[in-house]
């Protein structure tokens, strides 16, 4: 009987309409979340850095950059609203353009929070922080850079392994956070006239934090995007449990 | 064979709480006696439920439709191997009297095809053929059928007018309304949307949607999102084989085969 066997779950074959244009839209589709995806990569980069280097001309940047993600993300919106009155897309075209649009939703606001550390860096925190809470901090933002890297990486090759290590990373940044949480509550015990400007060094890091779970989010959009499950709301040990089983499979059936 | 084509091949097990109208068991067929169109086809239609069979231009979607009233009978050196069990008889048994199978087994095509008759006796013909003339019922069966074909209140005024002089879209409820009066329990629809314009076609698959309380509606159609909407379950066919069988909310969303992915979002293979 049905003697084609199953289909090679990571070859989505995404280019291979017979409609030419249709192929360019998703394409350009793609291509504008990578752009986008860019554009918050360096917003983060450059918080990061002014928040353990105290460069405010960094934070400004960081503040007047924002307004180009949102104008991208209006934009994509737009195309795949098109993309769905006009093409009605079905199966991995449909799964593709709803992970886009979670996508870049989770990207606007991964660059927001980007804004708000930069925000938070123009009070010169840096000058506040001890120099074992800057240490700890900057590697948290080096997780968290790696993340959003490898995330869209992942999305760029739409990868479900590359996704699997974002989801193992965001462990490692989670336990940074309780690890810089814990320490920023001692310092507040100790010296409490400095609370605020404590409590403003806790929020960058939640805000990192953030970011780190937002990568995780875009994983599991790249995981329903190729095998068409939802993984959200699981443990996160079911959901790398599941994904990284997927992940053996696909490399199995290459 | 690995586990995607076990699956392909077997009947997809149905829902506990689902009862099964139409049973396909190893059915072939073959036209001219040789030319194969239909292989070792299995199926279970679940009853008061759509099911859909997709799939491109000549891969045997028709033809099977036809089997489940037996219409291939009407064509020359047309073998059918295999069972099809409705109602708890397979059909494909001589013994079978074939017109009682169509009223329980009622058929709508493509082009409407009222009788030349008027709008009243398109409705009762189906009665009068059955011996039954009493004017009382077939009034009443009538009025009944055109409602439930969504019909009535556009004919009510006009019923001893020709049925020609109906639109298109209301000419296909009439027959939808034709077959619906003899109470079928399967009726099967082989592309009637396909020579009406986008509102005749929605009131159409409204009616579809409406006419599955009471009855199994299995339709064929190339309009995928004509599959998708109104569908419960959808079969992709091509080249005369069973491809894949599921949920339509899980074929259109996450196919399991490759060939089924490729056929709905329009790549080549």
């Amino acid at each position: 009987m049905a003697d084609g066997g199953d289909k090679n779950m990571t070859d989505l074959n995404l280019g291979h309409h017979i409609s030419r244009q249709f192929n360019e839209e998703l394409e350009d589709v793609r291509n504008k979340v990578l752009q986008m995806g860019g554009i918050v990569e360096e917003q983060l980069e450059k918080a990061v850095g002014c928040l353990v280097r105290g460069d405010t001309e960094l934070a400004r940047e960081v503040v007047s950059s924002d307004y180009r993600v949102n104008m991208i993300e209006v934009d994509i919106d737009e195309e795949c609203t098109r993309i769905v009155a006009r093409r009605q897309p079905a199966a991995s075209d449909l799964r593709l353009v709803m992970a886009v649009i979670k996508t870049i939703t989770d990207l606007e606001r991964i660059g927001d929070e980007a804004k708000r550390i930069a925000r938070m860096a123009q009070d010169e925190l840096a000058g506040t922080m001890t120099e074992d809470v800057r240490q700890e901090i900057e590697h948290m933002g080096e997780l968290v850079r790696e993340m959003l890297r490898t995330i869209l990486d992942a999305f760029a090759r739409i990868d479900v392994e590359t996704a699997v290590q974002v989801v193992e990373a965001d462990v490692k940044v989670d336990t940074k956070y309780v690890s810089i949480t814990r320490q920023l509550v001692t310092y507040m015990a100790q010296d409490p006239k400095m609370i605020p400007e404590i409590l403003n060094i806790l929020w960058a890091a939640r805000a990192l934090e953030r970011i780190g779970d937002r990568c995780e989010n875009i994983a599991e959009y790249i995981f329903y995007l190729v095998k068409g499950r939802d993984l959200r709301h699981l443990s996160k040990e079911d959901e790398l449990a599941e994904m990284s089983a997927a992940a053996k499979q696909g490399k199995e059936s290459n | 064979m690995n586990d995607s084509q076990a699956t392909a091949a077997a009947p997809e097990a149905p829902a506990a709480d689902e009862k099964i109208a139409v049973q396909v068991r190893n059915l072939d067929l073959y036209y001219d006696r040789t030319v194969q169109a239909l292989y070792d086809i299995n199926l279970d239609i679940p009853d008061r439920k759509v099911t859909a069979f997709i799939g491109p231009s000549g891969c045997g979607k028709s033809t099977l439709l036809r089997c489940f009233n037996r219409m291939n009978d009407l064509i020359d050196d047309c073998v059918i191997e295999g069972k099809i069990i409705i109602e708890g008889k397979n059909i494909q048994k001589k013994k079978i009297d074939v017109a009682e199978l169509r009223r329980q087994v009622g058929m709508v095509f493509q082009k409407p095809n009222p009788f030349p008759k008027s709008i009243y006796e398109n409705v009762a013909y189906g009665l009068r053929i059955q011996g039954i003339n009493k004017r009382r019922v077939l009034e009443d069966t009538v009025e009944w059928a055109l409602k439930g074909a969504a019909l009535w209140d556009e004919v009510k005024d006009r019923l001893q007018e020709p049925a020609f002089g109906l639109s298109g879209g209301q000419q296909q409820r009439l027959v939808i309304a034709r077959a619906i009066a003899v109470q079928p329990k399967v009726i099967l629809l082989d592309e009637p949307c396909s020579a009406l314009d986008p509102i005749s076609t929605l009131k159409i698959e409204e009616l579809i949607h409406e006419l599955k309380e009471d009855y199994t509606i299995i339709i064929v159609t190339h309009n995928m999102q004509q599959a998708a909407r109104v569908s419960d379950k959808t079969a992709f066919m091509y080249l005369g084989k069973m491809i894949e069988y599921g949920v339509t909310d899980q074929i259109f969303t996450n196919p399991q085969e490759k060939r089924t992915e490729d056929y709905i979002t329009g790549r080549y293979g």
